[in-house]
């Protein structure tokens, strides 16, 4: 029996023979996620309890393989990715709300509920799970935990780890600990807030209890459009400058502007350059107050049209050209490349148009949707994978635009979490006694190195060296690192 | 750069390189998917299926029976196709991959013998398929089907696909001519497409959709000539048969008379609007097609139209509506049927939640995918029972019969009809 057909009878024998996948038509289609990366695992392997998630990890420790937790599958920075083989452990089985406390307003869910199935569960209480990535009607609440996800309204509301309370997590030796509770508050090191958005690197997350917030009073959305990029840009200044905090601000370019309006058809006037989304929520009269607000502000930027909306159908259409318009940029170019990065929101029209030189310079069209209001852009760069060059450059003009990200004051990621995409990047901001102290986190959970390996620390030499020095500080020299 | 491997496609069926690399595996289409909702398996999930149609492209696999495996489960509801921001002709896609799929089926020789026989031998041949039905008919009625039942001899795949036999109508419906003139002012005349299985087993709901459309003032025609529509084979793969029925319907449908082809069936109406796609490479009919696609109309879609002269009679009926995935994803007719529904004085109109999710049925998928079909239909089942309707409503024949199937697996006391079994219904109680 080869090594990898008992490490497939170990897993087998905690699962079952039908959640091993290993047939090379099954590994294909986990080879990806919503990245630009691939890898092949050697399995993959879905239990269905915490019990066997923990079965899972001793099984594939016995034969020394890397294990690889994943959800749906969306995300954007390869977490996912088998990039070294191993078992890939995908957790869609897991799909059970397990409390739902609505007096103390949270859940407790398995990792593999996706993430709207949560709101559409509670909302009959008057509750919702307020963090919403653009893929929350297919990405998973154990995946969101692990790159500790954004989304359009956390500008108001926070991100994951403003919403997890407590996780059942299963660490390297196959044991379960709960970190965190149920409360808000919780004594002792915050072990919770280490792992929300350690990429899987730490721990499997077998259950989350997460808070649930009641639906405000009101909701109003105010779509601006724009002529001039940099209008749009000066009026988000402007609105948070003039002390108004929205739900959300969100922004599209012209090029996303397109893709939208041939995905949705969101009816935005021709010749926009770009489009804000504002939504103010709260008591109804404060929201009237502060929408008013922000059409005053962008009236002073030359608007081509200012639409309001309170009625959820009204809302809902203005939000479906933005909600849509990721996936709508497949009609622009076979692929894109996504990045993430943050900067300070009142640098945003000077990076914007850096972005529009690097773009005339290699000539690659790049088209910017930007979480505005917390400075969180996504410029979003189409090429065509099939085309090395394309793809090449691609990459390239990613690491340029993280670079200027660092340069202007901002940080390497707003919410896709670091993965295999960034790692390269990671020392720009970090310098090896950071990446060290860091590095030192991960033997206190996973002592082999068995979780998620080679993600989010350089691959290169330095990196090794990193994790040599942590790792055998901590297991002795002639451990297995 | 080295060349890549060549495609291990073959012929002008494949998938098209432009649709494929559509697909940015962005993922929003799992959650739209019956069978991935079902097993959480990204391999039973439209991006699975898709990432395994681009690796036969690259040359990296060969269309093995474990791939085909994985196209097989799809029930092809194409509800992913309204899900997915980058317009993935995800329908397209699969009908290919499953031509491609057909030559390399690993069936055995008796299965594969049945699948030619049916699909390709009695289901394009009216004559031979309404022999085939009245062979049913007097099974089910002379006793026969209460002997095999009662004797339980059959064995347990063959004795639930046997319950799950349509009941055969008394009555075929037969095309041919005018079937109704107009009530009244003429507002439109329709041809109607009367199909292979439903004038058989729904003879007389076929005599109903008649009735409402010329008491709404559609003269109707039935032309004699006209043929299977084809998308029974285009679902499994077999599209050569398809473009020969295809052609024949072209023939027997003289649309210069009339103002629209009118099907009653959301699979019929989806492969007829298709058509020019199906024959895009045929010098003779690709026009043609195209134009005739463009006339072919849902019945619910043409009496909202017209629109529709409500029912005075009342009809004490809570009901709810399943959208048939033929008519909601590729048709985009939603609001239509509801709408009729809700004209009919007295109906009180409950929405099913998740009425957009596929109930498994498929064309032939009920047969070649027992299992999946049974797993998504019971989830569908229990979501109609506790809406406390007293009618499940659906709009194709397809839907209808594998919702009545469930209803009767799980011993629910609600009745499953047409949207036009309900209007006519009101029809007939204001005519006393």
């Amino acid at each position: 029996m080869s090594a990898n057909a008992e490490l497939i009878a170990d897993l087998e024998a905690v699962v079952g023979g039908a959640y091993v996948l290993h047939e090379p038509e099954d590994l294909i289609v986990y080879e990806y996620d919503g990245s630009v990366d691939r890898g092949l695992p050697a399995a993959v392997v879905l239990p269905a309890s915490t019990e066997e998630v923990s079965g899972v990890v001793r099984a594939a420790r016995r034969h020394g393989a890397p294990i690889v937790p994943r959800g749906a599958g969306t995300g954007l920075s390869g977490g996912a990715i088998a990039h070294q083989g191993g078992v890939v452990a995908a957790l869609t089985r897991m799909t059970r709300i397990l409390e739902v406390d609505v007096d103390n307003r949270f859940a407790v869910v398995e990792p593999g509920v996706v993430n709207l199935d949560l709101t559409h569960a509670v909302e009959r209480h008057g509750l919702y799970y307020a963090p919403d990535p653009s893929s929350q009607k297919a990405c998973t609440i154990g995946g969101n935990v692990a790159e500790n996800s954004g989304g359009p309204h956390c500008l108001a509301y926070g991100v994951t780890t403003n919403h997890v309370l407590g996780l059942e997590v299963v660490t390297a030796d196959g044991s379960v600990h709960w970190l965190g509770g149920r409360t808000r508050e919780s004594p002792g090191y915050d072990l919770r807030g280490v792992v929300v958005g350690s990429e899987g690197t730490l721990a499997i997350v077998t259950k989350a209890a997460v808070r649930l917030l009641r639906r405000p009073e009101a909701v109003k959305t105010l779509l601006a459009v724009f002529r001039e990029l940099d209008d749009a840009s000066a009026a988000v200044s402007g609105v948070i400058a003039a002390g108004i905090v929205p739900a959300a601000i969100e922004m599209m370019d012209e090029l996303c502007i397109r893709a939208a309006e041939q995905s949705v058809h969101a009816g935005y006037p021709t010749g926009a350059g770009a489009v804000l989304l504002v939504e103010v929520d709260g008591l109804r009269e404060a929201v009237d107050e502060e929408v008013d607000e922000v059409e005053r502000v962008c009236l002073r930027y030359r608007p081509m049209e200012i639409r309001t909306a309170t009625d959820p159908e009204e809302r809902e259409r203005l939000w479906a050209g933005r909600k849509g318009v990721l996936g709508a940029l497949g009609r622009l170019a076979p692929n894109y490349y996504l990045v993430d990065g943050t900067i300070p929101r009142t640098r945003l029209v000077e990076v914007l148009s850096r972005i529009r030189e690097i773009s005339a310079e290699t000539g690659l069209p790049i088209a910017n949707l930007l979480h505005a209001g917390d400075g969180n852009l996504h410029p979003s760069v189409l090429f065509d994978e099939r085309n090395p060059d394309e793809a090449r450059t691609a990459l390239e003009i990613g690491g340029r635009i993280l670079e200027l990200c660092l340069e202007v004051g901002g940080v390497l990621s707003g919410e896709h979490g670091i993965g295999l995409e960034k790692q390269e990047y990671f020392s720009l901001m970090f310098d090896d006694d950071d990446m060290e102290s860091m590095a030192q986190l991960k033997p206190a959970f996973d002592t082999g190195d068995a979780f998620n390996p080679g993600k989010i620390f350089p691959a290169g030499a330095s990196c090794v060296d990193v994790f040599q020095s942590a790792a055998v500080a901590r297991a002795g020299a002639g451990a297995w690192v | 750069m080295s060349a890549a491997p060549p495609s291990l496609h073959a012929g002008l069926d494949a998938p098209e390189e432009a649709d494929l690399y559509k697909c940015v595996h962005c993922g929003f289409c799992l959650q739209a998917c019956p069978t991935y909702v079902e097993t959480g398996l990204e391999t039973e999930s439209p991006r699975g299926r898709i990432a395994l149609m681009k690796a036969v492209n690259e040359g990296r696999i060969e269309i093995t029976p474990g791939v085909v495996r994985h196209w097989d489960l799809c029930i092809q509801c194409r509800a992913c196709e309204v899900a997915c921001p980058s317009g993935v002709p995800y329908g397209r896609l699969i009908e290919a991959a499953m031509s491609q799929a057909e030559s390399r089926r690993g069936q055995g020789v008796a299965a594969r013998l049945l699948s030619d026989l049916s699909f390709k031998r009695i289901l394009p041949n009216q004559r031979r398929l309404t022999l085939f039905a009245g062979l049913l008919r007097a099974y089910q009625r002379s006793g026969a089907q209460r002997i095999v039942r009662g004797s339980r001899l059959l064995p347990r795949r063959l004795a639930e696909l046997e319950a799950s036999l349509p009941r055969v109508q008394p009555r075929f419906f037969r095309p041919g001519g005018i079937a109704a003139p107009a009530r009244g002012e003429t507002r439109a005349r329709v041809s109607l497409l009367s199909g292979c299985v439903m004038p058989l087993v729904h003879g007389p709901e076929m005599s109903a959709v008649v009735r409402v459309l010329a008491r709404n003032g559609c003269e109707v025609e039935t032309p004699k000539a006209q043929v299977c529509c084809g998308a029974i084979n285009s679902h499994v793969g077999d599209l050569e048969t398809a473009r020969r029925l295809a052609r024949r319907n072209i023939d027997a449908f003289n649309t210069d008379r009339i103002d629209a082809i009118v099907t009653a069936s959301a699979g019929c109406g989806t492969r007829m609007k298709e058509y020019g796609h199906l024959l895009r490479n045929d010098p003779d009919y690709a026009e043609r097609a195209e134009a005739f696609g463009r006339m072919v109309k849902d019945v619910h879609e043409v009496l909202a139209s017209l629109p529709l002269d409500p029912p005075r009679a009342e009809l004490r009926r809570t009901v709810t509506y399943q959208d048939s995935c033929h008519l909601a994803n590729t048709q985009g007719v939603r609001s239509q049927p509801r709408e009729l529904l809700k004209s009919i004085p007295g109906v009180r109109f409950v929405e099913l939640p998740n009425a957009s999710m596929c109930c498994g049925g498929g064309g032939s998928y009920t047969i070649t995918e027992r299992d999946m079909s049974l797993r998504v239909l019971d989830s569908k089942t229990a979501a109609a029972a506790a809406t406390g309707a007293d009618v499940l409503a659906t709009a194709n024949p397809g839907c209808l019969m594998q919702l009545e199937y469930g209803v009767r697996r799980a011993g629910l006391s609600m009745e499953v009809l047409y949207v036009t079994d309900l209007l006519d219904e009101a029809y007939r109680a204001e005519d006393g």
